[in-house]
């Protein structure tokens, strides 16, 4: 991951801009409050890719409703000169064009803040205390087109104009952010350049600019770097790893993830002639998603499907299979608000343990956590090896603010590696040996061998059950049997330690606590502590888990600190409770534990209170 | 319980087929169900069928889910990889068993529970996408495995051992495929041996699903006179739709029908099955004809066997992927991973 913290470089350059002594720049958020289904997103976009485009580290994050018209939405943009991209709680420039929420939106913000708003919408005569900004959006569409339908989506490129001009962003930069939005459609652009320029016109000619305390100035922190989701930075990891066979069913909000792979592998993975080196197909079900993406893992496919929580309750019986049967298969989890139903548009880490010990019975699972889009990118590589290496389902849990929203990324790195196939034997290897026994620990690592149908040998032939078998895959209702062969499993989850994803652990000098965080989490967690080292002098470790099965490090991190906080954006502290499960009683007596829930990505400033009010408790 | 296997009745000349293979390598391991299960019987017709049909065993896939007729893959074909999976989800594992690789010969055997009741809604879906695999129901009406209880394809009025009489509508498998665009419908009876290993085969040369409704009389649970899927009720009402013969595209074809008395029917592969008309004329290519037969048989409580449609025209679901003809499990790193360049290129776009 790259390091997000150039702090020092940027002061000097705050310093040396004389004209913004009273200015804030390149350290603000926006908010766009628009109804869903209005077509704001290619707007916003632009907007994000001005900014991104002026060498600013930007991030975006889209609110939305469950809902395909109608009910409000927010998109937040964060541009933030020291490279903190996760969600900030304040917002400090509102563009509100949603009647409905329009006047809990500007209730809601601080005092100096900026509002840009529909002119007939009448909010200046809520506050005194903000900045406001009328725009007669409708009017100024009117003189672009008088197609009501595009008029609608016309405002939403003018506000994209005014802020640009209020925020001082570079008007040829909002121009190449609109051409490659609208991918070269020469009608699309036009209009749309036309709304841009309207909004930038108005702005220049009517509202006062100094009365905007934020600024956009030029840096150099975003070249080289590159904008995506991680559902689509998953999907491109899928397709560099191989896949050739994705089944899935619907559900938000993991659609896009699949949605974008059919779309890549059209375009990356055709043969000259027309074909298809993959197989994707949209399920009736999440339980035939699995399920296909089982049996075509059975017969020596690249096979994954992907989904959410309810999704995973679905798929349960048929992981247990894959587990007991020994079946590589890739799941990703994108999750999102449960239970039940919950917040189907909102994000939240509450799978932990539905993924970990997903199905009845003994079962325990190879868990990957992408914590960045790079790291959705390496992860699915690293998950079809690893599921072909350890003949099992293995899941990678992103969640819905990684997975639906924009993040920057340096390039993603070639995987130039040869993919491991993991222990397949060939006829020829049948031929060589005489004969094989599909579940016997031959190497001592827990991991059998095993052959694919279509095998040409007579010896290759075996039977695959759900049900208890032996080493020879017969049908076993034996208590030696039975045991053997669930300790063998147990063994192989134990070598799969070693080969899963390792943490990263940063050690900082003189740290008496630790910080303990994965996921999306992370971004939060990097602000927090430089929160807590400017504000309060508290230095803090952080130890950020990719994966389960855990390593040695974890102990070694608790051993090394007083007390580690356990951040996660659950209610009842899953991962706590699976790191006290693993930890010797003297070192989980250390566990503290952070828990962020109500669907918004999780803020550094929650966080830093937390710890602080924490520590004062720890005190007294 | 005992293996109840049985020999073949009929040893092909030589006791090899084309391949060079006995009857023998075409057996499994011992059957573990009650002696005179009609699901045995319909083992040994898949190990007569494909022994004689000459199917190189190493490319067969057999498929189940669970249940008393999901256990019997193990009971054929043991130089085969077989997948007992999960009850009702056998079509699921079916359809990636085939993208994977569509070189394999997939045989899955279902019961009516695993397929109509449990299995229904990955059942109906199979049929839709015209998966190529020979499906089998071994159909007794009642669940075996939990001790009789109903299924779904339980006759309306029909009695359990129990006493209890079921008072909702039978679904019938053949209607239903042939409304959800299945393009080989058949329907059997577990001891008929002649009949079913002359489908069996042409089903062998059908590309897409060949369905097979078997009725399979439960002798533990449903053999008994309150039954209608009982040996005695079975046999009473069957009503056979014709004799059925199978010619094998590498054999020659041996004209010993009447004209006007036979119908041939050419499958994928080439090779023909050849109906003789019993009692009226019936043409199983004729989709309205099949369904009205159906429905004719069911008003006078009689089992309508035969092979009841069949369509060669319709692709099957490898067919409409435009995948490469190779199975694309078998795809080597270079064939399935875009290059450097391409990764670039994407990287690019995104800047």
């Amino acid at each position: 991951m790259p390091d997000q913290s150039p702090q020092g470089l940027m002061v000097e350059e705050e310093q040396g801009d004389r004209e913004t002594e009273e200015r804030i720049v390149n350290d603000f958020s926006i908010q766009v409050a628009t109804v869903n289904g209005s077509g704001s997103q290619s707007s916003n976009n632009v907007l994000m890719r001005s900014i991104f485009q002026m060498g600013i580290p930007v991030s975006g994050k889209n609110l939305f409703p469950s809902n395909i018209a109608g009910l409000p939405t927010w998109f937040t943009i964060r541009a933030n000169k020291n490279g903190w991209i996760a969600r900030k709680k304040e917002i400090d420039f509102l563009v509100a064009m949603n009647g409905d929420t329009a006047r809990e939106d500007v209730m809601s913000l601080d005092p100096n803040r900026v509002v840009v708003y529909e002119e007939s919408l009448r909010l200046n005569q809520l506050r005194s205390d903000v900045v406001f900004f009328p725009v007669p959006f409708a009017k100024l569409a009117t003189g672009i087109t008088t197609d009501s339908r595009l008029r609608k989506l016309l405002a939403n490129m003018i506000y994209v104009g005014a802020v640009g001009e209020l925020l001082e962003i570079d008007p040829a930069e909002m121009e190449i952010a609109l051409t490659k939005q609208f991918k070269g459609k020469a009608k699309a652009v036009a209009l749309n350049k036309q709304a841009l320029e309207a909004g930038r016109k108005f702005a220049a000619e009517n509202l006062d600019r100094s009365r905007v305390p934020y600024r956009c100035r030029r840096m150099n922190s975003t070249q080289g770097k590159i904008i995506i989701d991680g559902n689509s930075a998953a999907a491109l990891g899928c397709m560099f790893a191989g896949v050739t066979v994705a089944t899935w069913y619907p559900i938000t909000p993991s659609s896009s993830l699949c949605e974008t792979l059919t779309d890549y592998m059209r375009e990356y993975r055709t043969t000259p002639d027309g074909r298809a080196t993959f197989a994707i197909v949209q399920a009736e079900d999440e339980l035939a998603a699995v399920g296909m993406a089982i049996g075509a893992g059975w017969a020596g496919a690249r096979a994954m499907t992907s989904t959410a929580g309810p999704g995973i309750s679905l798929m349960q019986e048929f992981v247990g299979l894959a587990y007991y049967a020994e079946i590589p298969v890739v799941i990703f989890d994108v999750t999102r608000v449960g239970p039940s139903t919950g917040l189907p548009t909102r994000t939240q880490q509450s799978d932990i343990l539905s993924l970990v010990y997903c199905s009845h019975g003994d079962t325990k699972h190879i868990v990957l956590i992408p914590g960045s889009v790079a790291e959705c990118f390496e992860m699915a590589g690293a998950a079809f090896d690893l599921a072909e290496r350890f003949q099992t389902p293995v899941f990678v849990m992103t969640d819905l603010d990684l997975g639906m929203n924009n993040w920057m990324s340096d390039v993603f790195q070639f995987p130039d590696r040869k993919f491991d196939r993991g222990k397949v034997l060939s006829a020829a290897d049948l031929e060589r040996l005489g004969k094989f026994d599909r579940y016997r620990d031959v190497d001592g690592d827990g991991i059998p061998y095993r052959t694919l149908p279509g095998t040409d040998h007579p010896a290759a032939a075996y039977f695959t059950r759900g049900s208890g078998h032996n080493e020879k895959a017969l049908y076993s209702e034996r208590p030696d049997d039975y045991q053997r062969n669930m300790d063998r499993l147990a063994k192989k989850y134990e070598t799969a330690r070693q080969h899963a994803p390792q943490p990263v652990v940063e050690y900082t000098h003189g740290a008496r606590i630790g910080f303990l965080a994965f996921g999306t989490t992370h971004w939060a967690i990097i602000e927090s502590q430089d929160q807590l080292s400017r504000e309060y002098s508290l230095p803090t470790s952080y130890y950020r888990l990719r994966a389960v099965p855990f390593t040695k490090h974890l102990s070694e991190f608790f051993e090394a600190h007083d007390r580690v906080y356990v951040v996660e954006q659950n209610r009842d502290g899953q991962m706590a409770g699976l790191i006290k499960l693993e930890l010797p009683a003297a070192l989980s007596a250390k566990i503290r534990s952070i828990r962020h829930y109500n669907g918004l990505p999780i803020d550094a400033r929650f966080i830093t209170d937390e710890l602080i009010a924490a520590e004062k408790g720890e005190r007294n | 319980m005992s293996t109840t296997m049985q020999p073949p009745t009929v040893p092909p000349p030589k006791n090899v087929n084309r391949l060079g293979l006995t009857m023998a390598d075409y057996k499994g391991s011992d059957s573990t169900l009650c002696a005179g299960c009609g699901h045995d019987a319909i083992t040994s017709q898949i190990i007569k069928a494909f022994y004689e049909y000459g199917v190189e065993p190493y490319r067969v896939a057999k498929l189940s889910g669970i249940g008393c007729s999901s256990k019997t893959p193990a009971y054929f074909l043991g130089r085969s990889h077989g997948f007992n999976g999960v009850h009702g989800r056998m079509p699921a594992i079916a359809t990636g068993v085939m993208l994977a690789n569509r070189d394999l010969i997939s045989i899955g055997v279902s019961g009516d529970g695993d397929t109509a009741s449990i299995g229904m809604g990955q059942f109906v879906h199979l049929l839709r996408r015209n998966i190529p695999m020979i499906y089998i129901v071994e159909n007794n009406g009642v669940y075996g495995l939990t001790k009789g209880q109903f299924s779904a394809t339980a006759d309306y009025g029909s009695k359990a051992k129990s006493g209890v009489v079921n008072d909702l509508p039978a679904i019938d498998i053949c209607t239903m495929a042939i409304e959800l665009g299945c393009n080989f419908v058949c329907r059997s009876f577990a001891g008929d041996p002649k009949q079913l290993v002359a489908l069996l085969k042409a089903a062998l040369g059908h590309r897409g699903t060949a369905l097979f409704d078997v009725i399979s009389p439960c002798v533990t649970f449903n053999n008994h006179d309150g039954s209608t899927k009982s040996y005695k009720y079975a046999k009473d009402h069957e009503e056979l739709l014709h004799d059925i013969s199978y010619i094998p595209y590498f054999e020659q074809i041996n004209v010993d029908y009447k004209e006007g008395e036979t119908q041939d029917v050419a499958l994928h592969d080439g090779s023909h099955i050849r109906l003789r008309k019993a009692g009226f004329d019936f043409d199983p290519t004729n989709k309205t004809q099949a369904l009205d037969m159906l429905r004719r048989c069911q008003e006078n409580n009689e089992f309508l066997t035969g092979l009841i449609y069949v369509n060669e025209d319709k692709p099957d679901f490898l067919t409409l992927l435009n995948a490469v003809d190779e199975p694309l499990a078998a795809l080597p790193q270079a064939r399935v991973q875009p290059t450097a360049e391409d990764l670039k290129k994407i990287m690019a776009e995104l800047m």
